[in-house]
């Protein structure tokens, strides 16, 4: 386990994870400042105007953070996936550096004018901005996306005599199948990140009774948005990307649902231990023959279990594959009743005054983190053995001469640099919060007189 | 002229405008603490690149996906065999963005001071590394003959066979890098300040222009012993001396305004400047992308790396269209905000 393959593996994991952090609040942010910032353009009322720039703050905290986190990313395809970007560089060149042209130039550029621009530059270019820093920030998902989901199912590829790929079809690249729940299910989970994270700082500030008019506008629109982006993410776009890996990736499905042996009328876990030893699951708790009604809408449906498959196309973590499947899914479960009760007492005038409620939004803001990590990790875990799926293998991609010790190194520099960034970001995050929306810019915290 | 000469121009084009465009902002970085004294001057300087930092990183993360999607076996040799190199730059560039991004974020002395040296510190350690990159790429590195190789932080400090990424040849290009980006950064703040730090801006780009003209005659006179190969190319097709004449007159021009003080076009002809060694540098070292200094046929040029002729057709398709659309916006965005800092209207600092 001290091979420069395993910590190659475990740097981009470690990397990529802490990354997606940050993409996933900007993403869902981008989408509802478009609105508050729209909302602002056409009624004229500076609440919010003056609401959308509070986010703005936020959403330039985090774009910053993973701005400076995702360089890594890209370089690390070259740095220690040498032969697998010999091997694919051909396919996802195309769209990693589409993702630089078109998103990240737009995005970056119009956070700036966003942030900097408004008086200079009147209300209209200052909506416009907004309109192109959703563009941009959804854009950019869609073309990281669209590399994963070639890695995922790979279509429009041929493969050259000296053994590496090339694509045939940029549009069937981007067009790709695969791309049209993995991008609405992904966005989906950026909206529901973002939502949560306004509510509850909406709740806080209500049930600190401060910034209240605020607070109220934060959780009006973080909870509506919430329970729409909830239930999306459930059905259609999770349902269709659990049909489409038990289509495709028939192991990958086997292994997050536990599913060790091929029956008809399969059982839906819901709760259980995998033991490794005896392919079985302990303490289980199971729906019976929803595993085969959900996927085949057919209780005696035949589902294929693992130990139909060769061992060596297992996904090689599979007991973690299963766990972080079942809290996407388990906490995804939760998110919708949840959003779904805030609502009606929205609708029925009573949100505001229900305290526990308003502590159960703001405890909250943890967990669309800990799914959409999750979820990311039941989908790249669930793809191993492979880097492409079916196509290539994870332990031919990483590069020949790097040695282990070498990527120790840097792996143990991430993960110190990494342990600063994130303090800090949580520190700078409850910062901009307790200074509040409406508030003249600048830091509050005064120590003593600067020179 | 072949699709693949197209992408190495446009890879070495987007390079070039990233060392443009955050060349200030190391060069900014490096005088910081001799050009900006006090809280306020600070805060000042980083107001002058504020809006614009993000989106000049943006280039290279563009470079890196061009040279991805044009020259994947390249990308993934060079990118691996100066793994240690880069993961510094990496890391200098997470710190070097949350310095210029989080100072402002709290008032306090100590908070203000760390920041301001991550700054200054990560900024002169990105202008050397790009710099010996830069002399790597001149010197060759050690390719084998499966078209990888593994450069270490340093072997014997001289060029040869088995050379590291630092030896003295890539540290005299890394002093050489710092002392133009010293000088277009403090061309920028020129131009975008007033009074103090314009004043002290002044003095380090004349200091800084003399550093530069003593190094690089220095540094040129030994490239024919490092890479014969660029001595070469440019016997045989003596018209790339366009480039470096190019460089030479940017410089000059750049002397003879700054005694005029003509700030805008002293920053303007030393871009020129810029852009002129960087294109004395691509046109020696074409059509190669890595020269291998143990067998020149291991060398990985743009013919033997370079990905489809589709990819690389229907790449040149969108990229017209996608960057075009980036500088008509980016050149709307400088626009809008020109002009010296202290007569901006910001809302609020940067952020």
């Amino acid at each position: 386990m001290t091979s420069a393959l395993f910590y190659d593996r475990l740097q981009f994991a470690v990397t990529a994870t802490f990354h997606y952090l940050f993409p996933q609040l900007t993403m869902g942010l981008a989408a509802l400042l478009l609105y508050l910032k729209s909302r602002a353009y056409w009624s004229h009322d500076a609440h919010y105007d003056e609401a959308a720039h509070f986010w703005t703050k936020i959403f330039a905290l985090s774009f910053a953070f993973g701005v400076v986190t995702g360089i890594p990313l890209e370089f690390q395809f070259g740095m220690n996936w040498a032969r697998f970007s010999t091997f694919a560089g051909g396919v996802i060149g195309q769209t990693l550096a589409m993702e630089g042209v078109f998103a990240f130039f737009l995005e970056s550029t119009f956070l700036g004018v966003l942030l900097f621009g408004k008086k200079r530059l009147g209300p209209f270019v200052h909506w416009i901005a907004a309109v192109m820093l959703f563009l941009g920030s959804w854009l950019s998902g869609l073309f990281i996306l669209a590399t994963n989901s070639w890695m995922q199912h790979p279509v429009a590829y041929a493969v050259d005599d000296d053994g590496a790929v090339h694509v045939t079809s940029l549009w069937g690249l981007l067009t790709n199948p695969w791309l049209v729940w993995q991008f609405t299910h992904t966005m989906t989970a950026a909206v529901v990140t973002g939502s949560f994270v306004m509510a509850a700082v909406g709740a806080y500030y209500l049930l600190s009774g401060v910034h209240v008019d605020f607070a109220k506008t934060f959780l009006r629109t973080g909870v509506v948005a919430a329970a729409i982006a909830s239930f999306l993410l459930l059905f259609p776009t999770g349902h269709h990307a659990a049909l489409q890996v038990f289509e495709h990736q028939p192991i990958k499905g086997a292994a997050f649902e536990g599913h060790f042996y091929t029956e008809s009328g399969a059982d839906l876990l819901i709760f259980g231990q995998p033991n490794m030893d005896t392919l079985t699951i302990d303490n289980p708790l199971v729906a019976p023959q929803m595993l085969s009604f959900i996927i085949h809408k057919h209780f005696d449906a035949e589902i294929k279990g693992l130990t139909d498959f060769p061992r060596e196309d297992w996904p090689d973590t599979m007991p973690l594959l299963y766990y972080t499947y079942h809290i996407m899914v388990g906490l995804g479960s939760i998110f919708i009743p949840l959003m779904l009760t805030a609502v009606v007492l929205l609708w029925r005038g009573r949100l505001f005054q229900a305290r526990w409620m308003l502590w159960t939004i703001m405890l909250m803001v943890p967990f669309p983190y800990i799914a959409t990590t999750a979820g990311w990790m039941t989908a790249e875990l669930g793809r191993q053995p492979w880097l492409v799926y079916g196509l290539y293998r994870t332990a031919d991609g990483n590069s020949p001469l790097v040695g282990s010790g070498n990527v120790l190194f840097s792996l143990l520099g991430f993960l110190g640099l990494y342990l600063l960034l994130g303090l800090l970001f949580l520190f700078l995050f409850f910062q901009i919060v307790s200074r509040g929306p409406g508030a003249p810019d600048g830091p509050h915290f005064v120590s003593r007189r600067m020179a | 002229m072949s699709n693949e000469i197209l992408w190495f121009v446009i890879v070495v084009t987007v390079f070039a405008v990233y060392a443009i465009l955050d060349g200030f902002i190391f060069g900014a970085g490096i005088i910081y603490p001799f050009v900006a004294r006090t809280d306020a001057e600070r805060e000042l300087v980083l107001k002058a690149i504020g809006p614009v930092w993000k989106g000049n990183e943006v280039w290279l993360v563009a470079g890196g996906g061009l040279l991805f999607l044009a020259f994947p076996k390249a990308f993934a040799a060079g990118f691996s065999g100066f793994y240690l190199a880069l993961n510094l730059v990496l890391w200098s560039l997470i710190l070097r963005g949350m310095s210029i991004a989080l100072r402002a974020q709290l008032h306090h002395s100590l908070w203000r001071d760390f920041w301001d040296a991550i700054f200054a510190a990560a900024s002169l350690l990105l202008a050397v590394v790009f710099g010996a990159a830069l002399g790597n790429i001149i010197r060759g590195v050690p390719l084998t003959s499966d078209g990888q190789f593994f450069a270490a932080l340093w072997t014997t400090f001289t060029p040869g066979p088995q050379p590291g990424i630092l030896d003295w040849f890539t540290i005299l290009m890394g002093v050489l890098t710092v002392a133009i980006f010293t000088v277009h950064g403090a061309n920028y703040l020129i131009v975008k300040t007033d009074e103090a730090i314009h004043n002290r801006a002044s003095r380090i780009a004349d200091v800084g222009v003399r550093s530069v003209i003593l190094l690089a005659m220095v540094a040129i006179p030994t490239v024919p012993s490092v890479q014969p190969f660029l001595w070469h190319r440019y016997d045989a097709h003596p018209v790339g001396l366009v480039l470096p004449l190019t460089a030479v007159v940017a410089l000059i021009t750049a002397l003879y305004g700054r005694r005029r003080r003509w700030d805008g076009a002293v920053f303007f002809s030393w871009i020129l400047f810029i852009l002129g060694t960087l294109g004395s540098a691509a046109w020696g070292l074409f059509p190669n992308l890595l020269i291998a200094t143990e067998d020149p046929t291991y060398s990985l040029t743009i013919y033997n790396s370079a990905a489809s002729a589709y990819g690389l057709r229907v790449g040149l398709v969108w990229f017209s269209i996608g960057i075009s659309l980036v500088i008509a916006y980016t050149v709307w965005v400088y626009l809008s905000f020109r002009g010296k800092v202290e007569r901006v209207l910001f809302e609020e600092g940067y952020e």
